[in-house]
């Protein structure tokens, strides 16, 4: 689906890629590493690849169980789940970690380029968002 | 070139920002001259759900029998408390008392967390999303006259599984996850949508609603027994067992506490097996990973190890809210243009926009970072007053 959002006189916004989840290991969160035909011209495969996965290793480290884990939820349990209307949750402090890294991958690598990758937690965690941006100026030959 | 008038213009002294709205609301007649005031996004939530506070409470639209159950856990508390507790503490222990309060603190906060939690609900698929999925729908070359059947299977722990496709939400479930048609909305790990506690039991809540039978299950048992208790206890200082029931109201607590407790009971029970076996109600009724068909099909989910499937649902970590209930909606002057289905970044990557322009303004020549404006009024004063 094309949007034709005018942002800039040369900037458009061309298309979207969306990464579908990735369920063969179960229901945690996992994106598929499939690189996108659209990206080809944009964005070398490893690059891409790198991204995606240090953001599946971000969101294992978030559903990890573990000691800490346990220990969280038990204590959670005694207090009947109160703490968690006053403490910020082990999964809530990573997505913060994920945002700034998106927001980082988006200043250093994919802007540049024309791209712009959304949250997916602004999405429900089904996919992530890539935005392709084309450079339409006048008398540019891009 | 770059003098168009609408780039000079300093991001600093614009009012509240104007993308398009996100396209999962009601529908755009609302939005037509309505005053700026910021709405957030759960006034616009498409699921038929009420909130609360501002959003931060979420209720199913019928609350079913909520205000029955916590009538019966109050009234039976009360009349415990008020009839059988002084006699008990006088003829027996004082902790009677105690440990009662305990449980029926623990059921109340429970129980209220289980109804007031998002479930686990997944927010509906974008319009460039479930056009994404159309597309790819339709390039698997079949050529009949009927839509080809929207199922997906996926192969997870060496498990087939069918993922089917939601028309309602516009996207493919994922594993676990079914559409309430009460509630209207598709919820993770579905487990079933329970009148008493008026709210779907889902991915987030399960373990409130667990500990809310299992305290149930215990404070039901507890009064049950320490009102035969008491009644014992007066009719072997009285004058029977018959008088002790005729002189003291206390005796209602054991009419509704014999009532329920074999169906509380049996109930933890059941749910106990099923987070023993990581399953939920959804898929044990449905016989999902029972090998009906005579295949070999085992629950991929889980674990292998009770100790490890009770920790998997009850003491992970609690994943967060995916409906963003109290966020912000952008303003949405632009929506009375009709450019309502273009999807964009939303306000949190909105900084981001200006990123990628500017990033690409420098690759081509210096000019200023701008934000974004209206869809339809750019373009106009782009053909009038550019050069």
């Amino acid at each position: 689906m094309l949007g034709l959002y005018r942002i800039r006189p040369n900037i458009t916004v061309s298309s979207k890629v969306f990464i579908q989840r990735d369920y063969s290991s179960g229901t945690i969160c996992k994106f598929q590493t499939k690189f996108p035909s659209e990206l080809e011209s944009r964005i070398d495969k490893q690059q891409f690849e790198e991204t995606i996965q240090t953001l599946n290793n971000l969101y294992a480290e978030a559903e990890k169980l573990g000691g800490k884990s346990y220990l969280e939820g038990c204590l959670a349990c005694l207090t009947a789940y109160t703490i968690f209307l006053c403490m910020e949750t082990h999964y809530e402090k990573v997505l913060k970690k994920i945002a700034r890294y998106i927001k980082d991958q988006n200043e250093k690598i994919y802007a540049p380029r024309g791209l712009l990758l959304t949250d997916p937690i602004e999405r429900g965690l089904r996919v992530v968002e890539i935005t392709i941006f084309e450079d339409r100026s006048i008398g540019s030959g891009r | 070139m770059k003098n168009c008038e609408y780039q000079q213009i300093d991001p600093q002294a614009l009012p509240t920002p104007t993308p398009t709205p996100p396209p999962h609301h009601g529908n755009d007649t609302e939005k037509k001259k309505e005053p700026r005031r910021p709405r957030r996004k759960w006034e616009v939530f498409p699921g038929k759900n009420r909130f609360y506070c501002d959003g931060r409470i979420i209720v199913a639209r019928q609350s079913g029998v909520l205000p029955l159950t916590l009538g019966l856990i109050l009234v039976t508390s009360g009349l415990f408390f008020i009839f059988d507790c002084p006699f008990l503490v006088k003829h027996l222990t004082s902790c009677i008392p105690v440990i009662g309060g305990v449980l029926f603190v623990f059921v109340l906060i429970t129980l209220l967390q289980t109804s007031f939690t998002d479930p686990g609900i997944l927010p509906r698929a974008t319009p460039d999303e479930a056009a994404d999925i159309e597309k790819q729908i339709d390039n698997t070359g079949n050529t009949s006259y009927r839509p080809p059947p929207r199922t997906k299977e996926v192969l997870i722990n060496q498990q087939v599984v069918k993922l089917k496709y939601c028309f309602t939400c516009k996207m493919f479930r994922p594993p676990r996850t079914s559409h309430c048609s009460l509630c209207d909305n598709c919820v993770e790990r579905f487990d079933h949508h329970c009148p008493w506690v008026g709210n779907c039991v889902g991915k987030r809540n399960y373990r409130f609603f667990y500990t809310f039978i299992v305290s149930l299950s215990f404070l039901t048992a507890f009064i049950f027994g320490c009102v035969t208790t008491h009644l014992a206890l007066r009719a072997q200082g009285g004058k029977g067992l018959v008088f002790a029931l005729q002189e003291s109201p206390g005796r209602y607590p054991l009419v509704i506490c014999f009532f329920s407790v074999w169906s509380i009971l049996g109930l933890s029970g059941f749910h106990t097996y099923l987070v023993a076996s990581n399953l939920t109600t959804n898929e044990d009724i449905k016989g999902s990973w029972s090998g009906k068909s005579g295949e070999d099909v085992t629950n991929p989910y889980s674990h292998k190890n009770i100790f490890i499937n009770c920790c998997s649902v009850l003491c992970a970590p609690m994943p967060p809210s995916l409906i963003d209930r109290r966020g912000f909606l952008p303003a949405d002057e632009s929506a009375q243009t009709g450019s309502a289905d273009i999807e964009l970044p939303t306000l949190a990557a909105k900084s981001e926009i200006n990123v990628v322009g500017a990033a690409f303004a420098l690759q081509k020549s210096p000019s200023p970072v701008e934000t974004s404006l209206p869809a339809v009024a750019p373009t106009q004063h782009l053909s009038a007053a550019c050069c």
